[in-house]
């Protein structure tokens, strides 16, 4: 019997090990899957006009998901359209610690911050 | 047997419309990942100029090339463009001559009292009074501007509040946009990349880059916009700018049409000093 229990306690550790992870992948999952409803919907009322909206949704999105880079992509867009150009260049640089490999939030970045210095102090090129 | 027929017909119809509904779905949920969509980035304005009703683009020390009147060109294009793109009512005035200004402005006191005035008018008028500015007396100014080195020492008259409050009172103390404005020729030579098409061993299309040796010349454009306060003289605030342009040296581009378009790429910033401006574009979306 003695010799019974090291065998039980090793297989729960285990079976605990392996369920943990995938627990977690599985939450990190879901949330993704919430955070691109919310991406997703705020993508169609953006094109419709409806800002205000979509900002509500993408702080929604990367919220469930802090780590969703599209998601402050858009947001990122959508400060810059409102002229929140602060909250605008932070979330850009979310998206792009994020993901920096992603040549289109890169562009996006580019852009906004072309704007940006050119309309901030020091305009002497 | 008849009545069979498009009963079947029906519910195939049917089947195939579902197949088609659910691959519409499909295809919008797998749909591209980007959206490329336009914005318009509002920029606020960098100068609170709630204060003023009226502007006065006063004129420009200007210099360079002889070919374009920088200071009347400029007093020009900023006037349009002001009224058309900002709440602000512009005064239709002569331009002053800040040069002369600001050459009498330098002379010693005793020149100034004892000599006789070359012109007359609102300019010489303007010079009086700056030449009482004890600050800016005694120092020799070029009578010609050629590089940003002899425009430096005109500079001071910006600061000469009591000057630009005299000509605040004589306009009912409006918004002074005035500077320097530098327009010169100049040349680059040098390699340059450029992409050129070739065909290949197969007989096709390629773009291929190509560096060569140019001999190019152009301008270069160097605003300074001074806006000062009518009511007191004093500077508000301050901008430099630097632009250039350089085309082949074969072509043959008139100096006006260069200023101009120059200038094209200066005046957003300069009017997003004084109103809130609206910068299109467009951003790619993303899922």
């Amino acid at each position: 019997m003695k010799r019974v229990w090291p065998i039980v306690v090793a297989s729960v550790g285990v079976v605990l090990s392996a369920a943990l992870p995938a627990s977690a992948a599985d939450s990190r999952s879901k949330a993704r899957s919430q955070a691109r409803t919310e991406v997703e919907f705020g993508m169609q009322v953006a094109q419709r006009g409806l800002w205000h909206e979509a900002i509500y949704r993408w702080e929604k999105a990367v919220e469930v998901d802090p780590t969703y880079a599209a998601a402050f992509n858009d947001l990122a867009i959508a400060y810059e359209h409102e002229g929140q150009l602060d909250k605008a260049r932070k979330a850009y640089e979310k998206a792009l610690e994020l993901d920096p490999n992603n040549s289109q939030i890169r562009q996006n970045y580019e852009l906004f911050k072309e704007i940006n210095d050119r309309t901030s102090s020091g305009k002497d090129k | 047997m008849i009545g069979r027929v498009p009963a079947k017909t029906s519910s195939r119809t049917v089947a195939l419309g579902a197949t088609a509904l659910l691959l519409a779905g499909f295809a919008l949920a797998c749909g591209p990942d980007y959206y490329e969509i336009p914005i318009e980035t509002p920029i606020q304005p960098k100068l609170d100029v709630s204060a003023f009703q009226r502007v006065l683009v006063a004129g420009f020390v200007a210099g360079g090339t002889e070919d374009v009147d920088a200071n009347q060109e400029t007093v020009r294009l900023l006037r349009s463009q002001l009224r058309t793109k900002s709440q602000l009512r512009v005064i239709d005035a002569d331009i002053l001559p800040l040069m002369d200004v600001a050459q009498e402005n330098a002379k010693p006191a005793d020149v100034v009292d004892s000599g006789p005035r070359e012109g007359s008018g609102t300019g010489n008028d303007h010079q009086q009074t700056a030449s009482s500015a004890p600050s800016a007396q005694g120092i020799a100014l070029p009578a010609k501007i050629k590089d940003e080195k002899d425009i430096e020492p005109y500079e001071r008259l910006f600061a000469n509040t009591a000057y630009w409050k005299r000509i605040g009172e004589e306009y009912q103390n409006p918004l002074i946009v005035t500077g320097t404005v530098l327009f010169m020729p100049h040349s680059r030579s040098g390699f340059v990349q450029r992409d050129q098409e070739v065909m290949d061993s197969f007989g096709r299309r390629r773009v291929v880059p190509m560096r060569s040796y140019l001999e190019r010349k152009g301008f270069i454009l160097r605003p300074k916009f001074v806006f000062i306060d009518g009511r007191t003289g004093a500077q508000m605030y301050a901008e430099s700018y630097r632009e250039e342009i350089l085309y082949n040296a074969q072509q043959q581009t008139p100096a006006l049409s260069s200023y101009f378009e120059l200038m094209d790429r200066l005046v957003p910033n300069f009017l997003s000093a004084l109103s809130s401006q609206k910068i299109k574009g467009t951003r790619v979306l993303l899922k």
